[in-house]
């Protein structure tokens, strides 16, 4: 009799399991249509009509609702940014989206990744190149994120507390560096790490907020450019001038 | 003595009033300053309002519980207890509700928190003014003696806080606070003749509650500054920990230390830079802005500074004399030396930053403040300029305000007199022949900051005389920072070819200069199109009229009477940006500014529904009209604050120090009010109330009218380089000539009601507050629009209407 109690109680428990599993990739869902149609809004910023769909496969992908505090996962896969302590956030879908896009990620790519924070922006790297090379700055989420992560089973990141500043040398140079910490400058390691080719992005803004997105292109000369980006589709000026 | 006889033989407490209105006050002051530092400056108008709803609440209660004055003496002690018992813990609960504006607009939940902080913090001004209330209601027949007891405490109460404020940390000067609360309630006992039994059991509640105060862990009294302010987030840094603190009225500066993992600040840097920001000491100003100091024991600690935009400069010529304004950690001086700069002005109102640099640090930094070259002046900057004959090769003004806070619209209602035209055409008029002006920006996008700054640069040349400012404005910019240069004469081809070598070898990018080729403005740090380059054009056109109104933002330049150089909001993008608002436009939204109108709207609501509905049918009664009485204690409460706040800014302009400004003018309000009210209550005795109050009116219509327009020119101008006691004793008098008339009508209209219908003055009480709790935001809407001059109008215009419905 109890034998079978247990059996049902399992039974019971793995399906709410699995429901809460299915109700969240169908949340998945929602948000990657909505990021599909915010793309096409904002495309004369990013000179494209859609993401490429390896970027929109990880993000179905990558479970977000994992890496968010508990009391936030009803709301992880809603199209905004979500506090996850110390001051910090996790970006909105859409900002990762876009930020991970312009990166122009490929299999064979190492890419750096400066403020791990709740290592979703990790996560979906994850997806897409070799290896992610993460560091984070604040010890609590630094150790938070390592074992989110490992959890998950994405054994291509490696996590790294310590100071961003001077990047991962023993695994330079990168393909990509995204640095998500809020920094007065772009420090130069980070600049020399960065492969001929190589794209860095950076979000500019308030801990909450992203307010723009700064590209920086390194040409084989090594000849350093910028471009900045609004990621949402606005005009400053309306009527002639 | 018994009760029974005190009833017989009233004597009105005027010291207790004092006592607790001057504690009340410096407590709403005090409010002001933790606000600032836990969150950020907008928060200081929901104070405001808080403060003003507890009154307003408290003049409800006391109309729905009259008959508490048939108790008065134990009533009124006991409020003064409660005030001062709820003053210390309201505040420390307050701020456990950490209440974010980027949130608020994602999460409508942190509604509840930001109304939970309203409840506590409105709890001790509602105690207190109902100790205030019912003393009027009590002693109606001494109205004005009451009133002016009250008013005179709050100045003197807004004077003692600022000095207190330069002696304690904000907690410690809360703790001083409550005890004067408990100071207030045993002189009460004392004037209402207390037994000796009851004046003991107010010391011992006093004493147990300070005791139980002391006691509480320390940690309780640490201020809990907002995880989202840059402090905060330094300090999550391993490690990381306040070196030293200093305060004062004027902020917070709390110096970081960051030995593992070194703090290195310096905005604007070239990206083709290798060199490394030396080692730094993070000077946090009320939690946020940053000045670092920079250590410095070699000249190749100071090779950075030479990649920042604001180098520009000094690669156009050799400059001799060069004043930074807003010196704070000694950057900019440190860059003017690294050039080889043979005089060094720093002007910095803080002298505590100046001592900071000058003691402790003073080996870190190298000296710098006591560098043979260096002048530092404590002084705010225009009044360091304003009178002074000396012309300088360059005047640099320092970004000093954080990046975050200003990309999110937080600033959008700090009044900034450097950024206006005025300010710009007195720099202007400083600099030597050939000399510049350098004003380095954010960069934001869409661009907001650099344009407003231009098109003010634009205006304050064209009222200088120049002709053809473009030729004397040139304008570059990195990704992160903008650097705009005035320069006192035509830029010459040799300079702009040095500019072009400066910007190319750190890629920056060339956004203006006279017959600029569209070809060289958008190379290395790529916009979508040359937002920068194009506007500045049109900022020049002769239809930079219609660039202006088309703008989504409003980069109209500011003024010294609309002094909001931050304030970017057009409403006429609200519906553009909200429907954005899920793919990445809420950004965009300038939240200061919105956060003062949702403030607005909310105080017009609880003013509503919690005060003038309850009263409404209290308030019907035979012996007076109800339209006429709540349209008079209406217009009071409202004119009384715009004047009030409206010549806080005029006199800040001319005392130049924004403590001694907001001191002397709300003090000299108060007192001199108080002192008309008491006047009110003698002369009354020979002369009809209601030719006193038009006297009144007629003297305020006047004396108002004729300060908005001339004091700036006839008075402000001719005594600029005066001493500062010429200056404070020359607003005095003239705040005293108008305030005397402006304490005159509202103990009239008290007293009125006292003869005709006593129980309408809790009720009048109500009114009042209910429209001071909505004038002191409105009236920094009003100036956002329109100006500080029409603040003034109105309330002139509003004494004369109250002036014709004082007969209700």
């Amino acid at each position: 009799m109890f034998h079978l109690i247990r059996i049902l109680s399992l039974l019971l428990f793995s399906s709410v399991v699995l429901t809460a599993e299915e109700d969240y990739a169908l949340k998945r869902e929602n948000m990657i249509r909505a990021i599909e149609t915010d793309v096409v809004a904002t495309s004369i910023y990013l000179d494209k009509k859609a993401l490429d769909p390896r970027v929109m496969e990880a993000m179905n992908t990558v479970p977000r609702h994992a890496l968010v505090p508990i009391r936030y996962r009803s709301k992880a896969y809603l199209n905004r940014p979500l506090p996850i302590g110390y001051g910090q956030t996790i970006s909105q879908p859409y900002i990762v989206a876009i930020m991970t896009d312009l990166l122009n990620p490929q299999p064979e790519h190492k890419v750096l990744e400066v403020g791990t924070g709740s290592g979703y922006q990790a996560a979906i790297f994850s997806r897409l190149v070799q290896q992610v090379y993460t560091i984070e700055i604040i010890e609590e989420l630094g150790m938070r994120a390592t074992k989110d992560l490992a959890e998950l089973g994405y054994d291509n990141i490696q996590v790294r507390i310590s100071d961003g500043y001077y990047g991962w040398e023993q695994h330079a140079p990168f393909d990509g560096v995204i640095v998500t910490a809020a920094a007065s400058h772009v420090p130069p390691p980070l600049i020399q790490q960065l492969k001929p080719g190589g794209r860095m992005i950076i979000p500019v803004g308030s801990s909450f907020l992203t307010q723009q997105l700064l590209l920086i292109v390194k040409d084989d000369e090594g000849n350093v450019t910028t471009r900045q980006i609004l990621p949402v589709r606005f005009v400053p000026l309306t009527g002639s001038h | 003595m018994n009760y029974t006889q005190l009833q017989s033989e009233p004597r009105p407490p005027r010291l207790s009033v004092a006592v607790i209105s001057a504690t009340v006050l410096a407590y709403e002051i005090l409010l002001t300053r933790i606000f600032s530092i836990v969150q950020w400056h907008h928060f200081a108008y929901m104070v405001i309002s808080i403060a003003l709803l507890g009154f307003a609440a408290s003049g409800t209660f006391l109309a729905l519980r009259s008959q508490l004055v048939d108790r008065f003496n134990h009533v009124y002690i006991t409020n003064l207890i409660l005030f001062s018992i709820f003053a210390l813990p309201c505040i420390l609960l307050a701020q456990q509700f950490a209440v974010h504006p980027e949130q608020l607009l994602w999460d409508p939940a942190q509604m509840i928190r930001v109304t939970a902080v309203y409840l506590l913090l409105a709890l001790p001004f509602f105690f207190a003014a109902n100790a205030i209330g019912l003393a009027l209601m009590r002693f109606r027949h001494n109205v004005p003696q009451i009133y002016s007891a009250d008013l005179i405490g709050a100045g003197l109460g807004s004077v003692a806080i600022v000095g207190l404020l330069y002696l304690l940390f904000p907690i410690d000067a809360l703790k001083v606070l409550c005890v004067f609360g408990f100071v207030a309630a045993v002189i009460a006992g004392f004037e209402l003749g207390f037994n000796r039994t009851h004046i003991s059991i107010t010391v011992i509640i006093a004493l147990s509650s300070l005791i139980v105060f002391s006691l509480l862990p320390a940690a309780w009294f640490k201020l809990s500054i907002s995880s989202y302010k840059s402090l905060s987030q330094q300090l999550n840094v391993k490690d990381a920990y306040i070196e030293t603190e200093r305060s004062s009225p004027l902020g917070m500066l709390s110096v970081i230390n960051s030995p593992t993992i070194p703090l290195r600040h310096a905005p604007g840097l070239s990206l083709n830079t290798t060199v490394e920001v030396p080692e730094q000491r993070g000077v946090f100003f009320d939690g946020d802005s940053i000045t670092p100091i920079n250590a410095y024991s070699k000249r190749e600690n100071s090779v950075y500074l030479d990649n920042l935009t604001s180098a520009l400069p000094y690669h156009l010529k050799q400059l001799e004399r060069v004043v930074v304004l807003g010196a704070g950690g000694g950057t900019l001086v440190r860059q003017a030396l690294y050039h080889g700069t043979s005089s060094v002005t720093a002007v910095e109102l803080d002298r505590q930053i100046v001592k900071l640099l000058r003691e402790k640090y003073r080996d870190f930094s190298g000296g710098i403040y006591d560098h043979k070259s260096v002048d530092v002046k404590i002084k705010e900057a225009r009044g360091f300029l304003e009178g002074n004959p000396k012309r300088y090769d360059l005047i640099q003004v320092a970004l000093i305000d954080s990046f975050a806070a200003s990309s999110a619209g937080l600033y959008a209602l700090n009044e900034n007199y450097l950024y206006t035209v005025e300010a710009l055409a007195e720099f202007y008029a400083h600099l030597s022949k050939g000399g510049y002006l350098g004003i380095s920006r954010w960069v934001k996008l869409p661009p907001r900051d650099a344009l407003k700054l231009f098109a003010t640069a634009v205006e304050a040349l064209r009222r200088t005389g120049v002709v053809d400012p473009a030729k004397q404005l040139l304008l570059i910019r990195g990704w992160q920072t903008t650097t705009l240069l005035v320069k006192n004469g035509d830029f010459s081809k040799q300079e702009i070819a040095s500019a072009q070598q400066f910007c190319k070898t750190r890629s920056f990018d060339l956004a203006f200069y006279a017959d600029m080729p569209a070809s060289l403005a958008n190379q290395y740090n790529m916009l979508p199109e040359a937002y920068y380059y194009n506007s500045s054009k049109a900022l020049l056109s002769e239809s930079s009229e219609q660039f202006l109104a088309n703008y989504k933002f409003n980069i109209k330049p500011a003024t010294d009477d609309r002094p909001y150089f931050f304030y970017f909001f057009k409403w006429r993008t609200l519906p553009e940006i909200f429907s954005l608002r899920g793919r990445g436009g809420i950004p965009l939204l300038e939240s200061g500014y919105v956060i003062l109108f949702a403030t607005l709207i909310q105080s017009v609501l609880i003013s509503l529904v919690l005060i003038v509905l309850p009263l409404w049918k209290r308030m019907r009664t035979n012996s007076v009209h109800r339209g006429r009485m709540v349209g008079y204690f209406a217009s009071l409460g409202f004119a009384f604050f715009f004047i009030e706040i409206a010549f806080i800014q005029k006199f800040l302009l001319f005392l130049h120090h924004p403590v001694l400004a907001v001191a002397a003018v709300l003090s000299g309000f108060l007192v001199f009010a108080g002192l008309g009210s008491y006047l009110a209550g003698r002369w009354q005795t020979n002369q009809d109330a209601h030719h006193l109050v038009v006297m009144a009116v007629i003297t305020i219509g006047v004396l108002g009218v004729l300060y908005a327009l001339v004091l700036p020119n006839l008075v402000f101008e001719p005594l600029t380089a005066a001493p500062m006691s010429v200056k404070l004793a020359v607003s005095l008098m003239l705040i005293g000539l108008l305030a005397i008339p402006m304490g005159m009508p509202f103990p009239l209209g008290l007293a009125r009601l006292g003869e005709r219908a006593k129980k309408q003055i809790p009720s009048a009480w109500a009114v009042n507050g209910c429209a001071s709790v909505i004038s002191a935001v409105l009236a920094t809407v009003i100036a956002i629009h329109f100006g500080f001059t029409v603040v003034v109008s109105l309330a002139v215009v509003l004494y004369f209407l109250a002036a014709g419905l004082f007969k209700f």
